[in-house]
Formats: C-alpha cells, sequence, structure tokens
C-alpha cells in the first residue's frame, strides 16, 4: 500500500534547502539560548535561579553579534524560496527587539525575584517570544508570518498572568488569551481566502496575483481577505476598535511584562503589518489606505480621549499606547503616493517609541516600588524627594507628548512629513487629526509630570527608596536612547536609510 | 580672533547657558553658594560671548547673515545646523542676554517659595539656551525645536514656583503654544514639499547658497528647511490659496505666542502666577519669539499669503490694542493688569508688522525691545511688591511714594516709560507703529490702514489712562491702615538696585537714541520688506 503510495510520487521532487547559517545565526543563538534556560532549569532547579537574569541576558546580547555582523556585512539575503529575507530594515528592527527584551529583563530582574514568582520560565518564556519576534522581521511568507505571531503570542498570554495569587493579573492573562485567539482565528480566516486568492503563501507571489486580479474576479474576495488580515494584526497592536483588551491587560499583568506587551510585542505586531502591507496589500492601496485612515484616526482620537480620564499610570500609558499606535498607523494611509517615507517613518516611530516607553515603564517599576500603588495621585511631591527620577520622567513623558529635544518629536515629525509628502487629501486630514491629537495627548501626560512636580506626597511620607542597579541601568539606557534620537534624530535616520528597502520595493 | 567667533561665537553663546545647568545638576543640592555662582556665570559668559560677536559684528552690512555656522544635522529631510546673525537678530539677542543675568541677581535673595534653588536655576538656564537658540536658528526645524524647548521649563517654573492657581495657569500656557506649534510644524513642512526654486535674481542668490542649491533649476523642488533658501525661494511654485493656508499654520503658532487677540486668554493667567522672574523673563524675552517668528519667517518666505494676511492681522492687532487696554481698566490685580497692557502693546507690535513697510517693521523691532525692558521693569516691581505686601490688590495698595519712596518712583519711571512718554525707549516702540499704519505697503487697504492708525492712536489715550490710574492709587495717597507700620515694607534694596539699574540706563539710553536699534535693524527688516513690495 506505501509502496504503492510512494510510486506515485515522482523521484527527486524533495530538494533540501541550502541554509544561509550567518543569516540565521541570530535566531539559532535565541533558539539554543532558550533551550538551555529551559534545561538548567530542569536539571538545577532552584540552584539556577539567581543566574538566569543573567544567562538571559546574555543570550539576547549574544543574538546582537551576529546581527551586527550581517548589518557590517550589509548584504541582502534571500531565504527558503524567499520567505525568508535578512535585510538592513530586518536587521535594525532585530535589534530593537533584542535591546527591548534586554532591558525587560533588566526591569524584570529585581522585579521577578522579589515577588517570588516562577523566575526560571519567566525568563526562559521571554526568550522564547524574542525568538518569534526575530522571525517575524525577515518573514515574507503568509505561514511564516503566522508561525511567528504565534510564537511571540503564547508566551506573552502566560506572561500576563503571572502573578497566580492577583485576581486582576488572571483576568489580564485570561482577557488577552480569548482577545489573541480570537483575532488569530479571524485573521487565519483572513490568510486561507489571501491564499485562494493569491494561490500562493509567498507575499510577493501573492501580490503579483492581485495585480492580476485587479478589480475583476475575485476582487471582493480579495477585499475581504486584506480586511480580515489587518483586524487580525489590528488587536495585536491594539488599535481601536479592537483595544479593549489592552488596558486590562495592562494593568493586571505584571510591570515589566506590561513593558514587554506594550513594546515588543505591539512592536511585532507593526512589523507583521509592514511585512503584509508593503510586501503585498500595497498592490491595493484604494482598499487598504481607506482602512489604515479609519483605524488611526480612531486609535488616536479613542485612545486620547480615554487616556484623558485615567487615574492609573499604567492604565493611562495603555490608553496612550493606543494613541501612540493611531500615529503609527496614519503613514500607511499614504503608501500609494510616499510608500518610503511610510516605511521609513514608521519604523523610527517604532524604535523612538520603545525608548521611551519602556523607560517609562521603567521608572514606574522604580516608583511602585516605594508607592506600591501605580494610581497618579500617589506620585505626589515626587520631585521633593526623588528628584532625579522625577527628572527621568519627566523626560520619557515629554517625549511621548512629543516636545523637543527628545526622542518623540521626530517620531511624529516623521510621520508628519510621510503624511504630508504624500500630498493626496486624506494625508492632509490625517495630519491635521493628528496636530490636534498631540495637544490633547500632551494634557494627560503633563498632567503626570505636574502631579510629580508641583503636588504633595500623600501621607507627606518622603523617605527614598533605593534602587535596584539592575532597573537604573534599564532607565539609563532608555533615557541616552531618547535624549540622543531627539537631538541628533539623523544617527537613526543614517541607520534606517533603507536603501535595500528601496530596491525591494522596485525602484 | 574672528575665526574662533565665526566658528564657534554663536554655538557658543547659545550653549553656554545650557553648560551651566549641566554643571549645576552635578553640584549637591545644599551647597547654595555654589549653585548661584553658576546661575550667574554661565549668562554672564554667554553675554560676554555675546558682548564680543556685537563689537565685532560688521554694522555696515546688518542685512546679511554674520558668523554663519553650517553643519549637517538630520540629512535625511536636509535639515541643517544653520545659525547666523543679523540686524533684525542682534537687538532680541543683545535683549535676552541682557535680561537673564538681571533675573538672576534678582532672585539671589530669595528664591521663591517653595524654595530649591537649584532646580530653579538649571531650569532658567535651559530656558535661556533655548531662547537665544531660537533667535539665531536660520534653520526652520532647528527653530522649531528651540521653539519647543522653552515651553517645558516655563511650564515648571510656574507651576512649581508659581502662585495659587499656579497649575491651571501653567497647563494653559502649554496647551495653548502646543497648539500652534503643532500647526505650525504642519505647516512647515508643508513648505518642505511644496516650495520650488525661484526665477530671476532669486534664483542665482539661492544656486549662491551653494550645497544642494549650487546647480538647482528654476521650478525644481526646493526640499529644504533652511529660512534663507525658503527666502529666496518666496514661496515659489505655491498656489495663493495653498500659500494662505500654510501661512494660518504659521499664524497660529506665532499669533498665540504674541499674543494676539483672540489667542491672549492664555496669557493674564499665565503672567498673574508665575513667580516674578517666569513674569519677567515671559514679558521680556518669550513673547517676542512670535512677533520674531512673523518678520523672520512667515512673511518673508510666503510673502504672497502675508499680503493676504495683513489686514487680518493689522484688524487683529488693533483689537488687542483696544481690548488689552479697555482689559486693564477691569483690572483689580497689579500683575494682571500689566499683563493685559502686555497685549495691547504687543498690538502696537502687531500693527506695525502688519504695515510689510521696512518702517513699520523696524517700528516692531523696536517695539520689541522696547516693551521687553518696559514690562520686565514693571513686572520686577510689581514682585517686589507683592513681596512686600503680600498683595497686588490695587485698593489695598497706595501711598507707596511714602512707605518705599524710591520703589515708588522706579515704578513711575516705568509707567511714563509704558504709556509712551517721548525720550524713554517705550516712545519709540509705539510711535512709529502707529505711524507706519499711514503708509503701508503698495496694494494693501489704504482707507483701512489709516482707520486703524486712529484706532491705534486712540489706544495710546487709554494706555495713558490705565497706567496713571495705577500709578495714582499704589503710589499716591497714604498708605492703608493694614500696611502703614507694616516693618516688612522697606525700600529697594541693593540687589533690586543692581538688578534694576541697568533696565532703567537702558530704557533712557534707548529713549535718546533710538539708532542704536533702528540702524542695526533697519537693513534687515528692508531686505524683508522688499520681498514683499513694501
Amino acid at each position: 500500500m506505501i509502496a504503492t503510495l510512494l510510486q506515485l510520487l515522482p523521484e527527486a521532487d524533495f530538494l533540501s534547502p541550502t541554509i544561509d547559517w550567518h543569516a540565521i545565526a541570530p535566531e539559532m543563538v535565541i533558539l539554543v539560548g532558550s533551550l538551555v534556560l529551559i534545561l538548567l532549569d530542569s536539571i538545577k532547579l532552584d540552584k539556577a535561579k539567581p543566574f538566569m537574569p543573567t544567562l538571559a541576558s546574555l543570550v539576547l546580547l549574544g543574538a546582537m553579534i551576529p546581527v551586527i555582523t550581517l548589518a557590517i556585512d550589509g548584504s541582502t539575503r534571500v531565504l527558503f524560496g524567499g520567505s525568508y529575507v535578512v535585510d538592513s530594515m530586518s536587521l535594525v528592527l532585530k535589534a530593537l527587539f533584542l535591546v527591548s527584551a534586554y532591558i525587560v529583563v533588566l526591569m524584570s530582574t529585581n522585579y521577578v525575584a522579589d515577588g517570588d514568582y516562577w523566575e526560571s520560565e519567566y525568563y526562559s518564556l521571554i526568550v522564547a517570544a524574542v525568538l518569534g519576534m526575530l522571525v517575524m522581521c525577515s518573514a515574507r511568507d503568509l505561514l511564516m508570518i503566522f508561525v511567528a505571531l504565534e510564537l511571540l503570542s503564547i508566551p506573552a498570554y502566560m506572561l500576563a498572568a503571572w502573578r497566580k495569587g492577583d485576581e486582576k493579573s488572571n483576568e489580564a492573562g485570561l482577557k488577552y488569551y480569548l482577545m489573541g485567539v480570537f483575532a488569530s482565528a479571524v485573521l487565519l480566516y483572513g490568510m486561507s481566502l489571501m491564499y485562494g486568492v493569491g494561490r500562493s503563501t509567498r507575499l510577493d507571489v501573492i501580490a503579483e496575483n492581485l495585480v492580476r486580479i485587479g478589480d475583476g474576479r475575485g476582487a471582493p474576495i480579495v477585499t475581504l481577505a486584506m480586511i480580515f488580515v489587518i483586524i487580525g494584526f489590528a488587536f495585536k497592536v491594539s488599535a481601536v476598535p479592537f483595544h479593549t483588551w489592552a488596558p486590562d491587560t495592562y494593568e493586571g499583568a505584571p510591570t515589566p511584562v506590561t513593558a514587554f506587551l506594550a513594546v515588543a510585542s505591539k512592536t511585532a505586531g507593526f512589523v507583521a503589518l509592514i511585512q503584509i502591507v508593503f510586501y503585498c496589500f500595497a498592490a491595493r492601496p484604494d482598499i487598504i489606505q481607506p482602512v489604515f485612515a479609519v483605524l488611526a484616526i480612531l486609535s488616536m482620537t479613542v485612545g486620547n480621549l480615554i487616556a484623558l480620564k485615567q487615574t492609573n499610570v499604567v492604565r493611562m500609558l495603555a490608553y496612550s499606547g493606543i494613541a501612540q499606535a493611531g500615529f503609527m498607523l496614519a503613514p500607511f494611509a499614504v503608501i500609494e503616493t510616499n510608500r518610503e517615507q511610510a516605511l521609513s517613518s514608521i519604523v523610527i516611530y517604532l524604535v523612538i517609541y520603545a525608548a521611551m516607553n519602556l523607560g517609562a515603564f521603567a521608572v514606574i517599576i522604580a516608583i511602585t516600588r516605594k508607592t506600591r500603588s501605580a494610581e497618579i495621585s500617589s506620585l505626589g511631591g515626587l520631585f521633593s524627594y526623588m528628584p532625579g527620577l522625577t527628572v527621568v520622567m519627566t523626560i520619557f513623558l515629554a517625549s511621548l507628548a512629543g516636545i523637543p529635544p527628545f526622542g518623540g518629536w521626530y517620531a511624529k515629525f516623521g510621520v508628519w512629513q510621510a503624511l504630508i509628502g504624500g500630498n493626496t487629501a486624506l494625508g492632509y486630514a490625517l495630519a491635521i487629526i493628528m496636530a490636534i491629537n498631540t495637544v490633547v495627548a500632551a494634557y494627560y501626560y503633563l498632567n503626570v509630570a505636574k502631579t510629580m512636580w508641583f503636588d504633595e506626597a500623600p501621607d507627606g511620607d518622603t523617605a527614598p527608596v533605593k534602587i535596584p542597579f539592575t532597573l537604573i541601568g534599564a532607565m539609563g539606557i532608555t533615557v541616552v536612547a531618547t535624549v540622543l534620537f531627539g537631538v541628533l534624530p539623523g544617527l537613526l535616520t543614517n541607520i534606517s536609510d533603507f536603501s535595500p528597502v528601496a530596491a525591494a520595493l522596485g525602484r | 580672533m574672528m575665526n574662533f567667533l565665526n566658528d564657534w561665537g554663536l554655538v557658543l553663546t547659545i550653549f553656554l547657558p545650557l553648560a551651566g545647568a549641566l554643571v549645576m545638576m552635578a553640584i549637591p543640592k545644599q551647597s547654595e553658594g555654589a549653585i548661584k555662582l553658576v546661575a550667574l556665570g554661565a549668562p554672564l559668559a554667554a553675554a560676554a560671548m555675546g558682548i564680543l560677536l556685537m563689537l565685532n559684528f560688521d554694522y555696515g552690512d546688518s542685512e546679511h547673515l554674520q558668523f554663519m555656522v553650517n553643519k549637517n544635522w538630520i540629512e535625511l529631510i536636509n535639515s541643517n545646523f544653520i545659525l547666523g546673525l543679523d540686524g533684525l537678530s542682534l537687538p532680541l539677542l543683545a535683549l535676552t542676554l541682557f535680561i537673564v543675568p538681571l533675573v538672576v541677581i534678582y532672585s539671589w535673595q530669595h528664591v521663591p517659595n517653595p524654595g530649591n534653588p537649584k532646580a530653579f536655576f538649571t531650569l532658567m538656564l535651559i530656558l535661556e539656551t533655548a531662547m537665544i537658540g531660537s533667535f539665531l536658528a536660520q534653520d526652520l526645524i532647528l527653530f522649531f525645536v528651540f521653539f519647543e524647548v522653552t515651553l517645558l521649563p516655563m511650564y515648571f517654573l510656574i507651576g512649581v514656583w508659581g502662585g495659587e492657581q499656579r497649575r491651571y495657569a501653567s497647563i494653559k500656557f502649554f496647551l495653548y503654544t502646543l497648539f500652534g506649534s503643532a500647526f505650525m510644524i504642519v505647516a512647515f513642512v508643508a513648505l518642505y514639499f511644496l516650495a520650488k526654486a525661484p526665477t530671476g535674481i532669486a534664483l542665482e542668490q539661492l544656486r549662491a547658497l551653494g550645497g544642494s542649491y549650487a546647480d538647482m533649476q528654476a521650478g525644481d523642488p526646493l526640499h529644504s528647511f533652511g529660512m534663507q533658501a525658503l527666502t529666496y525661494s518666496g514661496a515659489a511654485g505655491i498656489a495663493k490659496t495653498t500659500a494662505i493656508v500654510i501661512f494660518g499654520g504659521m499664524f497660529l503658532g506665532f499669533g498665540i505666542k504674541v499674543p494676539m487677540f483672540p489667542f491672549h486668554t492664555w496669557l493674564p493667567d499665565a503672567h498673574t502666577q508665575a513667580p516674578t522672574q517666569g513674569s519677567v523673563i515671559l514679558a521680556a524675552v518669550l513673547l517676542k519669539l512670535g512677533t520674531y517668528g512673523f518678520i523672520r519667517i512667515a512673511i518673508p518666505i510666503i510673502p504672497v499669503a502675508a499680503r493676504a494676511w495683513a489686514p487680518i492681522i493689522g484688524i487683529l492687532a488693533v483689537i488687542g490694542i483696544i481690548y488689552g487696554a479697555l482689559g486693564c481698566l477691569a483690572q483689580t490685580d497689579m500683575k494682571r493688569l500689566i499683563a493685559f497692557s502686555s497685549v495691547s502693546h504687543m498690538g502696537y507690535t502687531m500693527l506695525g508688522i502688519s504695515t510689510l513697510t521696512a518702517f513699520g517693521l523696524n517700528a516692531a523691532v523696536f517695539g520689541m525691545v522696547a516693551h521687553g525692558l518696559i514690562t520686565g521693569l514693571l513686572f520686577f516691581v510689581a514682585g517686589s511688591v507683592k513681596e512686600r505686601y503680600h498683595t497686588l490688590d490695587i485698593k489695598r495698595l497706595g501711598g507707596l511714594l511714602i512707605s518705599a519712596p524710591k520703589m515708588g518712583w522706579i515704578l513711575g519711571f516705568a509707567t511714563m516709560a509704558s504709556l509712551g512718554l517721548p525720550g524713554l525707549a517705550g516712545f519709540w516702540g509705539e510711535f512709529p507703529a502707529i505711524l507706519s499704519a499711514y503708509d503701508p505697503a503698495v496694494g494693501l487697504n489704504v482707507v483701512l490702514f489709516r482707520t486703524l492708525m486712529v484706532l491705534a492712536a486712540v489706544g495710546t489715550v487709554l494706555a495713558a489712562g490705565y497706567l496713571l490710574w495705577l500709578y495714582q492709587r499704589t503710589a499716591f495717597g497714604t498708605p492703608s491702615e493694614e500696611f502703614a507700620n507694616d516693618p516688612n515694607i522697606t525700600d529697594v534694596n541693593k540687589f533690586e538696585w543692581l538688578a534694576w539699574s541697568p533696565i532703567l540706563a537702558g530704557i533712557v539710553i534707548l529713549g535718546f537714541f533710538p539708532g542704536l536699534i533702528f540702524n542695526v535693524a533697519g537693513p534687515a527688516v528692508e531686505v524683508i520688506a522688499r520681498t514683499v513690495g513694501g
């Protein structure tokens, strides 16, 4: 029976692909690293605990080495028949994920140890999620993107519920999980439709077929498939109206995990959108531009308006993150006329957003070591007893609000430039709506600054608290990055000069 | 020497205060002496640098930028670190360098509540860097960055060291300005994409800038944020309606900062609640960023739209003059009254600008400096009065000439200067501005501007009214019972003398020798007026 079946197969059909090991070295380092972490935990049990954060950091920084060597090499490497591409943009994003994860590990070190959580598993899950993110940066294939997405999401579901004793954390994990799998289902359905009309899982092949189909037979299915896929990722990047999970999850999850979700996980969602939209859906700008315009306007406006009312700083950052996602979604709406600038503005925004948002969370972790609460009112009088921390937090808040000379201004400026450079009515409208939203956002960021600087300490408790050096390290890296990117944005625009991207975009 | 100034002069002038701020952060909070030393030393060093620059400035060539610095900054968007000093920037640079050390001296004895000189002076030094940078930047993005950097320090100065309503006032100040500048940056970006290389002589001038402009053809997209390049382009290739909309974005940014009616409502709150030092800096320098922006950026870069907007600006300016003056008459708080007088006085400056003539622009530049000195002094005196009386309620004050005669005389001097008494600086800021409206630039509605002139002249009468009324009620008469024998009410002390006498001297000198500013700014504003056909 089997023999007859085998005979049916054409001979020598399966070719083992030649693998460029250098190109996938970062992923290999992370993969091996995460296995080592798991093994170490199983063999040494509790004795391994104190070394876990250090080991995880080493793994993440170790993976930076091949990323750097690949960047020096500079050539674009195409693997697995075009479904995996390592180019300069993907390297920038991989470096971003590795550094972000490293900062998250720094932030977690004392938090997880003090809380007596499951340390070893915690770090191996973070590293596993990073693997998914790295794969996402290079994936040019629907399946690859989906696998990467699940790989980075599933550890995050567990991490969100890490504080098992806390109902809120359980709620956070469960909500995130249910919404996440729902989004995955929608996404997968969209992808299957896309496969049906595009006749391939490879993005470039699908794009060709989309152009061929045009407005002809199958066009409605194309529209449906695109909208489903975009919605699937809209959940991931918490765009309105698919944002409802974010505030509860952010509030309930352990704060370092929240930082991880708000920065790394959201960035991964954007990277997936970049891959799919710029390399595939861009063939039909008439469909996706209005969709993204609506998502962007809703996200920035609704996110901002709800953020105004928040009394908890983490929830405030969650809603502000929704609004910031709106700013990042806006350039997608001018993809037809200003493709390159749209792409570079999103990537630059992602990098700067990571620096300032991670920093803000690091400060919050430091402050809550004292206040034991993330209520904004509990930050009162911080300037009087921890002035250094207050100044650092103010820098992050000002940067989030987009005030020079801190990074955020250039991120916003880049988006404005992309929108106006597109020279479409939609682009101008988005630019103006964004300008108004910037002012609205400034209010709630400054509200936090106001509490820290102008108000009295609640209960008159003004004893400063010691901040562990790992946390200081996390704040140091992010504050330097935030200031540097703001004063010399050229640093960022030079590394993300995207010339290979321009080539890939067919220029 | 000249080489050093050419390379480093402007950079050092801008960043010496910031360097001082960084040094200050390293000094422990307790050593107040060292902190104050740095706080005074850094602005003095910047001022010394500024004096060196002014001594070596070629006054015969003040329409051209001198001591130019041009370095790559953000290559991707062709935004460069360009600094330059010409006759328009110089008076404002001088004003900033002059006022800040005096503010520090005034603060020597007493940093306002709740203390913390380290933070107070650090913010002030950052603020100085941002202000100087705004006046020297010759690139729109660089200007925008400096312009925005002024926001946070001022926000904290008002919010931490301000009066009772400080939270409300500081956030109002912040959001108003940010609202304007968000539209301003959108306008800048639109210019970047839309402006084209011009034709004729302007094209030659543009090519002479070198770099990417060297072989530009007429009609090529400019893709530049350089103010010079954009000025030569003069919004070539932008449709008139688009230009008008772009100017509208800048109008919001600068007009709110000035502040022009109807965007002035943040100013009385900010001034009233700010600590004395904050009020002085706000009135003396920060408001000028708006008027300076109009003269340096909005008008020469989009002359077409400037002509279209001129009548609106003129009308709003005169409404501001009259409304501000009437507002003054209704105030019961001395500081709030001075704040409203600022609205009125900045109206004269804007009226001068709206004529688009060299004469009007020159008057505006003088008005900016004169208002800076006079209103600065008024706020200083108001601050000292508040410190002694713990109130600025005009009804409760009185008899200042008896309780503190020297201070009373200084207040009298400042009010006289403010109402435009000939022989003092205020006269030259106000009178030429009104006069300039008689003969606006070609193409503007003469009848309208002459009407505005008459109305503005009525404003001076009102100004005399509210200022004399203020002076009469605070300085004349006998002290009220509650303050009659108050030992806290002392006359001008030595720090106040140190801080105020240079301003007093400045007001008199500029009153007698207005050419000091007119001659320097004249050629520069003439070039600008020519671009709009004035």
